[in-house]
């Protein structure tokens, strides 16, 4: 990128100068120039995520107690993940949990974003309330969540039985349903805000224009949702499935606080199991090879969904 | 992590200026036996107080208990012990992190059902000359003794010692009719219904549904009570799948069923299992010493223990858990580390620090100490560890205390499911593979 800006001031002069000039110079000079701006760059990527990446991969090779030495050990850490029932049982929550999470995730935030997009009065208040509690962190959320919705401590049960919706208290945590329900309404509360922000200056980028323009025409609303505002956003939905969808298979937090991934083992993520490979069983070896086959997962899902909406944004 | 800690030691080192004058006395005694005792072996120079820094390790389970125990050393000696309290969860991590780039501390604590795991690693030094020249020795908590031993040698001592009870609220009980503690699984059904039975949000026993620890704490001293050996073979065995466990989950399903226990119990990890009986809202909760100190300092309610017991009342037993210490293997401050260890161990400590706060003292010779005699409930708790196990399994925190570990699904399954039988023999066979993958 910075090389074709710096090249362009010269585009004024003969393409065959151009050509002469920069013959003897650049390919000494110019690549050590941008090497030394990148280094940093590049010792940061190495020393935080290539060398790691390399010991991880190395390590998913060993068998690796936390105490003792480790003794390399070939694929076995791999042919063992296919007969761990809790793994391939985690891959298959974890989908469901991303699926899931995304369409409620959409589907809430495009009622809100229709309210806050309003002229109507309240609507900064409304935007200032759905964006705060992105601002809180995830532990800190679940920990909150875990207490309001605990039957002899929470909230959420005494809200409810005051406005007479219950009788008892639900046990919010009890059953795997509730539990992951429980979750769910703890993501969509807690990231709402960002969605909706994001959907909100994608709508706003839309010039007013098309929709007057259209209105002259005599389009319909649904007309004007359909033709101007859902093709107009597309860049913005694709970006946010994106992260939603990355973000969902690598959740943790909310599953390690809240629900420590019960009841009975019904809410293990992929990357609880992994940290209970890790630091419950102390299998390190285990967990690096499940690191290893989620990382290889994510980046090609995330290749296949850019590639997805690469198409769609040529078409 | 410090500043926080020192923060908080300010006050309650200043309550206690009038201990602190005792200990130092004793401390000065302790010192010239000391001298004697292991001068030789390891000491570099004659006196181990020779002012030298110490770090200690130890999980936040036993923080004020350390903390108290550090701050009586260090104001009565050169040596300074900095502690470092690490939360439960990470402890072992951040300990096998630490033995992996040799930055152990000079003293490492550890919870007893772990110890194993490292003695067998070589984290400690050994310490068998010296801890068998105490004249105490053979007085000195022979559980923890146990679980830090290996191959004959000796790790690491007792630095906290609990034990688990069965715990009652005696208004609760009078007020139900009821004139003594339950002394068998059938007298706890049918306390737990009269006191159920009163209202207000009573409940008449106290279960934590989804805790392995806990269930470990409190349910293994009934079978153990009854004669099973639960991890026999050295912990290579486990034995869940018999009468004594099918009597103690029927007990528990039923107490379940029949709604004498809160609803909230199904959904409990242990962080707020005590609360509901400290509120006095609660019958009967078996749990152990470590609530002790906060039920002596409440006073809404008067309260009694009474041990765990086989389900026909024959026999009792209990839990003994807690710490022990050991000095790091690679520690450059050896002989220091055992004055501060051996300090812990004599009976100014045990008794005026220990004991004084409601704790269980680690030798069974002052278990008649002043403080522990003058309650009987203490007492009781102190007399019966000569009927305690301490349960051994190198694989034990990823079994049973793990809270996706196949004995939580164990407990589950036989409470809230259909099926205790079912439901043990699934647990055996999944905890035994667990055993098996061990090696």
């Amino acid at each position: 990128m910075s090389v074709t800006a710096a090249s362009q001031p010269a585009t004024d002069e003969a393409p065959t100068r151009r050509r002469v000039r920069r013959a003897p110079g650049s390919p000494g000079r110019r690549p050590l120039t941008g090497l030394m701006f990148v280094a940093p760059t590049g010792v940061i990527v190495a020393g935080l995520f290539l060398v790691p990446l390399a010991i991880l991969v190395y390590m998913s090779f060993t068998d690796w107690p936390l105490l003792a030495s480790p003794t390399p050990n070939g694929v076995d850490n791999y042919r063992n993940l296919a007969h761990d029932d809790r793994f391939v049982g985690a891959i298959g929550f974890t989908l469901l949990y991303t699926a899931i999470t995304t369409v409620v995730l959409f589907a809430i935030a495009f009622a809100l974003v229709a309210i806050s997009n309003s002229h109507r009065r309240g609507t900064r208040f409304y935007r200032t309330a759905f964006f705060l509690p992105y601002v809180v962190g995830t532990a800190a959320a679940s920990t909150m969540w875990w207490v309001d919705s605990s039957d002899s401590l929470g909230v959420f049960n005494r809200i409810l039985e005051a406005v007479g919706l219950i009788h008892k208290p639900v046990g919010f945590l009890d059953t795997p349903g509730k539990a992951l329900f429980s979750v769910i309404t703890l993501v969509v509360w807690k990231f709402i805000g960002f969605q909706v922000l994001v959907l909100l200056v994608g709508v706003q980028s839309i010039p007013n224009e098309l929709y007057e323009a259209a209105r002259v025409d005599g389009a319909s609303t649904w007309q004007r949702l359909r033709y101007i505002t859902v093709p107009g956003l597309k860049p913005t939905l694709a970006l946010l499935t994106v992260l939603s969808v990355t973000g969902s298979l690598l959740a943790f937090d909310q599953f390690f606080v809240l629900t420590h991934g019960g009841p009975d083992n019904s809410t293990v993520t992929v990357v609880l199991a992994l940290y209970n490979k890790a630091f419950q069983s102390f299998r390190l070896g285990d967990a690096a090879a499940e690191a290893v086959v989620l990382l290889v997962a994510l980046i090609l899902l995330n290749f296949i969904q850019l590639r997805l909406l690469r198409n769609r944004e040529n078409s | 992590m410090a500043p926080g800690t020192d923060r908080s030691a300010a006050p309650a080192g200043a309550r206690r200026r009038g201990l602190l004058s005792v200990a130092a006395v004793a401390a000065a005694l302790t010192l010239a036996v000391a001298a004697c005792g292991s001068g030789g072996s390891k000491s570099t120079s004659s006196n181990p107080d020779d002012g030298t820094q110490l770090t200690m390790w130890v999980r936040s389970a036993t923080d004020q208990f350390s903390q108290r125990l550090v701050d009586a050393y260090n104001q009565s000696h050169k040596n300074q012990v900095k502690l470092t309290i690490i939360p439960n969860d990470n402890y072992l991590t951040k300990v096998g992190a630490a033995a992996g780039s040799h930055s152990l501390p000079d003293i490492l604590a550890s919870d007893v059902v772990y110890t194993p795991n490292y003695t067998k690693q070589g984290l400690f030094a050994d310490i068998t000359s010296d801890i068998k020249a105490l004249p105490y020795f053979s007085s000195i908590a022979q559980s923890h003794i146990t679980v830090a031993t290996y191959q004959g040698k000796i790790y690491a001592v007792p630095h906290k010692l609990d034990s688990s009870v069965l715990f009652y609220n005696k208004d609760l009980f009078t007020k139900a009719g009821i004139d003594k503690p339950p002394a068998n699984f059938a007298d706890i059904l049918a306390d737990a219904r009269k006191i159920t039975a009163l209202g207000n949000g009573v409940t008449g026993f106290d279960i934590a549904g989804s805790c392995g620890g806990c269930g470990v704490y409190t349910l293994f001293p009934y079978a153990w009570a009854a004669g099973v050996d639960i991890l026999p073979d050295n912990g290579k065995k486990v034995n869940i799948n018999n009468d004594a466990f099918k009597a103690v989950f029927t007990l528990y399903k039923q107490l379940t069923d029949e709604k004498l226990v809160d609803s909230s119990d199904k959904a409990q990890d242990g962080s707020t299992w005590p609360a509901n009986f400290e509120a006095g809202k609660v019958g009967m909760l078996a749990l152990g010493s470590p609530i002790v100190g906060d039920l002596l300092k409440q006073t809404s309610f008067q309260w009694g223990v009474t041990p765990l017991m086989a389900p026909d009342g024959s026999k009792t037993s209990t839990f003994i858990g807690g710490d022990v210490a050991g000095i790091a293997a690679t520690s450059k401050h050896q002989a220091q580390a055992w004055d501060f260890l051996k300090w812990t161990l004599d009976d100014n400590a045990q008794v005026e620090i220990i004991a004084k706060n409601g704790d269980l003292p680690g030798r069974t010779d002052l278990s008649g100490n002043k403080y522990t005699a003058a309650d009987p409930r203490t007492k009781l708790i102190a007399d019966g560890l000569k009927n305690g196990h301490t349960p051994f399994a190198l694989p034990f925190g990823d079994l049973f205390n793990n809270p996706n570990g196949p004995w939580v699904e164990t407990i589950r399954a036989a409470i809230y499911g259909n099926d205790v039988n079912k439901a043990l023999s699934d647990g055996q066979a999944k905890i035994q593979a667990g055993l098996d993958a061990a090696g």
